[in-house]
């Protein structure tokens, strides 16, 4: 049966975690960098560095790393406008999961 | 460190970067595959320094239609860049090899080898293909990595800024590292794997770690 119940909230803090430290690998960010990083922080069109290409990376390793696939469909400029919205974004993917 | 040539199997002579004192342990390193290759080289040379004050000789020779080559990519083929490893292994008579990323794909069988964070092609070809999604998106088009596969399957894709031939590409998907070589794990040097990164960069502390780990294993 189908929950409208919220993903338990350790999954969202080990969401959390994987997305800071994958960020941290791609973009080479310090800790102290990547712990600053809030819901509204700007990611895909804000940070120069973060083309195509490494945005492209940077999907690949999460889908290794939290076990899911992310379609084609899925990705556009909202879902990587913010931290906040791909983490989102990745919590109700392995919800589904 | 020199800058020499090696004769490929196409006839042409390729570029590679060596350490060589004709010291007893002599390793061909295979570099990463297109973009990752890059993201990768500083470190790789890097990793070469360290080997070389180690007391071991080394050859990074360019895979036929990148970095120096005059070859065209979209020629080439896991198996040409393999007949051409091959030839480098024996131009440079390398005891050892080590592969970094993807240049496990093109490992030569004869050599005992070691892999630095092996990736199937498929993995690679993923990324790739899913950059060009986006790149098209930006340009108002749209795509799916389902449709560039195919057309790139029946006629070659630019990727990246790579042009793959067909061959390649259907190579790419299938192409696995092999399973009996000693693999060496990103987890085991520490750190986020540089060929993640947004930018070409480096880190010392990995490069010593992976030197050290390799030296380790050749004594």
């Amino acid at each position: 049966m189908a929950s409208n119940l919220p993903a338990p909230t350790e999954q969202n803090e080990e969401t959390d975690l994987l997305l800071r430290q994958v960020l941290a690998d791609v973009l080479g960010l310090s800790a102290e960098r990547i712990a600053e990083l809030g819901d509204e922080s700007g990611l895909f069109g804000h940070l120069p560095e973060l083309d195509s290409m490494a945005v492209a990376g940077l999907l690949t390793e999460l889908e290794d790393r939290l076990d899911i696939i992310i379609e084609d469909d899925d990705v556009d400029g909202e879902m990587l406008e913010t931290f906040g919205s791909l983490r989102a974004f990745l919590n109700e993917k392995r919800g589904n999961g | 460190m020199l800058t020499g040539l090696w004769p490929s199997p196409s006839g042409s002579s390729e570029y590679a970067l060596s350490f060589d004192r004709q010291r007893e342990k002599r390793v061909l390193v295979i570099p990463a595959l297109f973009e990752e290759g890059n993201k990768l080289r500083h470190f790789t040379v890097e990793l070469m320094r360290r080997l070389d004050a180690g007391d071991i000789d080394c050859f990074l020779p360019d895979l036929p239609g990148t970095n120096e080559s005059l070859e065209d990519l979209e020629r080439q083929s896991l198996d040409s860049w393999r007949a051409a490893i091959d030839a480098a292994a024996h131009h440079f008579g390398a005891t050892h090899v080590l592969t970094m990323r993807g240049g496990a794909l093109v490992a030569p069988a004869h050599l005992s080898a070691m892999h630095y964070a092996p990736v199937a092609g498929s993995g690679l070809l993923r990324a790739m293909l899913r950059a060009q999604v986006m790149i098209a998106s930006e340009q108002g088009r749209t795509e799916t990595r389902d449709g560039l596969l195919a057309s790139g399957l029946a006629e070659g894709l630019r990727l990246g800024g790579y042009d793959i031939g067909p061959q390649m590409i259907g190579e790419l998907e299938a192409a696995k590292p092999a399973q009996d070589a000693e693999q060496i794990a990103q987890g085991d040097v520490g750190g986020g794997g540089l060929w993640l990164r947004a930018e070409p960069g480096h880190d010392p502390a990995q490069a010593q770690r992976l030197a050290d780990i390799i030296m380790e294993r050749l004594r």
